[in-house]
């Protein structure tokens, strides 16, 4: 069979979704936050939300992330997503509410919000994309760099007797009563995104039906920051960063499984 | 028949916000407002008309609350006083630049830093000049009396959805903590979600197939259309100070000297405007109700009649500098203030008038 | 057993050649361009027509969604 043949609509098996605008994303090449952003938009799709969501993007490499979703969004003061996201989703309690963020924005300047976002157990989605450092401004230090890894403000790596831990926020918020269901994923093979696209879809069921607040973190390569090409980046991800963030369900339907 | 009661002005506040078909109060106890929320509380208004009242972790989540609150079409609102309001400037500018519609109430207290808890005016630049960052203004609103904290709420809330734009009521721990007489306004009809996409189309309640995604966003990365941006904020505010100047003038008619003041130093001015003319001398009273914008042409109408001006402020002298570029250095414009939380007595404001303007 | 022949359209001009849908294709049917686009990126190309069985696995995590997948029957 000849191309031509091959490539017909009938024979279509994946295309890009509608729910993900035409406009070419600003992200590095092989940048993890387009992979993240097409399974949840694919979810939504597939749900038939489109008309009920509303998202709210965060400040950081994602921050133009309203220009790539093709849904109702809101851009968020850097670190306070969870408290827009608190307010859509009480005023309208039937809408599907999600948060993205990433690393410097949900757990260090939006520590306050994202706890009390998840204490008090507001039905929404909260997305959060670790990628161990600050991307949009030049790759810097983030709550979630490694030990003896290098940045921009941490040029000798990270001495953690002085800048202290790399923060597992979602370990910490795991154990809340409002808290549903917390689980860590990749998107740094075809498997984990279909894995991850899983969780997505019961993070939504779940937070529509109100059970509770729903977290989902993926670790992401920054082949940039982390000064890499892409394929290596991922392949440091996987040997280094999922060694410390370990993937998986962390609590599942309000039980701690971890 | 009137719905009349006897009621603190933060209460008064309250009852209006939910009388005004308000969707949504996000709070953070600080004295002197915390009545606001506390009534809220008590009242459940979501047994009422569905209103949603929440006490956040801090005034930085609530102002964000009212922003998302803002951004979905709804009317919501906030109250806070001084140090709480300081916290709120980020939102306050992105609430501004995102040109969404919300009430903000900040009931004074003196400061700077913690400062004190009793009554202040102290807060004038930070209302009228901005506060957070960039190119902005709010509708800033100044009740003086318990009848106002709640008139100003439904007001508020027209002229905010008017013009896209956030208002403030600033008021000072007097007419927050103060009981009096209040005529209650009716009660207004929330929004439907049908109101919502018809009269605000740009409002984040879901996209419909029937137009583009939505986007409510403070952020523009092109120099030039941010550019464009500002200058059409900039148009707005030009016709906001052309159309929605409101203040009182009271004896002024036949004055040879007119007290500027606001809030509860206009409560004080008016008694001492009286004890002046007791004493022969002509005296009046100009009372912004709104500060921004400011009553410059009815200042500047006065001018040619009047020997001289005082602003009387529960500052060091704020308002006094608003008053001058109004005056343009034709007559004299003096000061006279009490700071630190001292409500200053109308014999001192006499006192200030003959020793400083006469 | 059925066969599948598989075939993919790689927006060439929005592709920025980050290469990760070559490392994970698990049929290596997946290579680079020589030449570059107008944005200078040597963009994703099929580069073993017979061995694409159409997996969509390249599909699933091109980060720039650049990727459309096609699967037909083969006798």
């Amino acid at each position: 069979m000849t191309l031509n043949e091959i490539c017909k609509p009938e024979n279509l098996v994946y295309k890009k979704t509608s729910l993900l605008t035409d406009k070419v994303m600003h992200y590095c090449p092989g940048c993890g936050h387009g992979t993240i952003h097409r399974a949840l938009m694919e979810v939504v799709d597939e749900m038939g939300l489109q008309d009920k969501t509303i998202g709210v993007a965060p400040v950081g490499c994602s921050v133009l992330a309203y220009d790539y979703m093709n849904v109702d969004m809101q851009e968020a003061a850097h670190g306070r997503a969870p408290a827009l996201a608190t307010a859509i989703k009480r005023l309208m309690p039937e809408k599907f509410v999600f948060t993205y963020q990433g690393d410097g924005d949900l757990a260090a300047i939006g520590t306050a919000e994202t706890i009390h976002c998840c204490n008090r157990g507001e039905p929404i989605l909260m997305v959060f994309v670790n990628n161990a450092i600050y991307g949009m401004t030049g790759g810097q230090m983030a709550p979630t760099t490694l030990e003896g890894m290098k940045t921009a403000t941490s040029p000798y790596g990270r001495d953690v007797h002085k800048v202290g831990w790399p923060l597992r926020i979602t370990e910490m918020i795991a154990p809340l009563n409002g808290v549903w269901s917390v689980s860590r994923h990749t998107v740094h093979t075809p498997a984990a995104v279909q894995k991850l696209k899983r969780a997505i879809k019961k993070g939504i069921e779940d937070s529509m039906a109100h059970k509770g607040t729903c977290f989902i973190e993926v670790c992401s390569s920054c082949n940039s920051g982390w000064k890499m090409n892409p394929v290596d980046a991922n392949k440091w991800m996987a040997e280094h960063v999922l060694e410390y963030f370990v993937p998986g369900d962390i609590k599942v339907d309000g039980q701690m499984v971890r | 028949m009137e719905d009349l009661r006897l009621m603190k002005g933060n209460e008064a506040f309250a009852e209006a916000a939910i009388r005004a078909g308000c969707d949504g109060y996000f709070g953070y106890p600080i004295t002197p407002q915390s009545e606001v929320m506390e009534y809220l509380m008590k009242e459940q208004p979501e047994n009422r008309t569905g209103m949603v009242v929440l006490q956040a972790e801090s005034e930085v989540s609530s102002i964000n609350m009212v922003y998302a609150g803002a951004a979905c079409g709804k009317r919501v609102m906030t109250s806070t006083s001084s140090p709480g309001y300081s916290l709120m400037q980020e939102g306050i500018s992105y609430i501004a630049g995102a040109e969404l519609p919300c009430l903000v109430l900040n009931v004074v207290r003196g400061g700077p830093g913690l400062g004190t808890i009793q009554p202040s005016q102290s807060d004038y630049f930070q209302a009228t000049k901005g506060g957070g960052h960039g190119d902005y203004r709010l509708i800033v609103l100044a009740p003086s009396s318990v009848q106002e904290m709640a008139d100003f709420v439904g007001l508020g809330f027209d002229l905010a959805f008017k013009y896209r734009n956030p208002v403030l009521m600033l008021a000072d721990g007097v007419i927050g903590q103060t009981m009096e007489k209040v005529i209650m306004p009716p009660q207004r009809p929330r929004f439907t979600e049908e109101e919502i996409r018809k009269n605000t189309p740009w409002a984040t309640v879901g996209k419909s197939i029937d137009r583009e995604h939505n986007i409510v966003t403070s952020l523009d990365l092109q120099a030039d259309s941010q550019e464009r941006h500002v200058l059409h904020l900039q148009e707005k505010y030009n016709e906001i100070e052309a159309n929605e100047v409101r203040c009182e003038q009271i004896k002024c008619e036949d004055a040879e000297y007119v007290l500027v003041a606001y809030g509860s130093s206009a409560r004080i001015c008016q008694k001492a405007v009286d004890l002046l003319r007791a004493k022969g001398i002509k005296v009046g009273l100009l009372r912004p109700i709104t500060l921004w914008p400011f009553p410059t042409k009815e200042i500047q109408a006065l001018v040619p009649h009047v020997k001289g001006f005082m602003s009387v402020e529960m500052s060091l002298g704020q308002m006094v500098e608003d008053v001058r570029l109004a005056v343009e250095g034709k007559v004299k414009v003096e000061f006279f203030g009490r700071c630190g939380g001292i409500v200053p007595a109308p014999e001192e404001v006499v006192h200030a008038v003959e020793t400083k303007l006469l | 057993m059925a066969k599948f022949q598989g075939a993919i359209v790689v927006d060439r001009e929005k592709c920025k050649g980050c290469g990760i849908c070559a490392s994970i294709c698990p049929t290596k049917s997946i290579g680079m361009s020589k030449e570059v686009n107008g944005k200078g990126y040597h963009f994703a190309i099929l580069v073993n027509e017979e061995t694409c069985v159409g997996c969509a696995s390249c599909g699933h995590i091109c980060p720039d969604g650049v990727i459309t997948v096609y699967r037909a029957k083969v006798e």
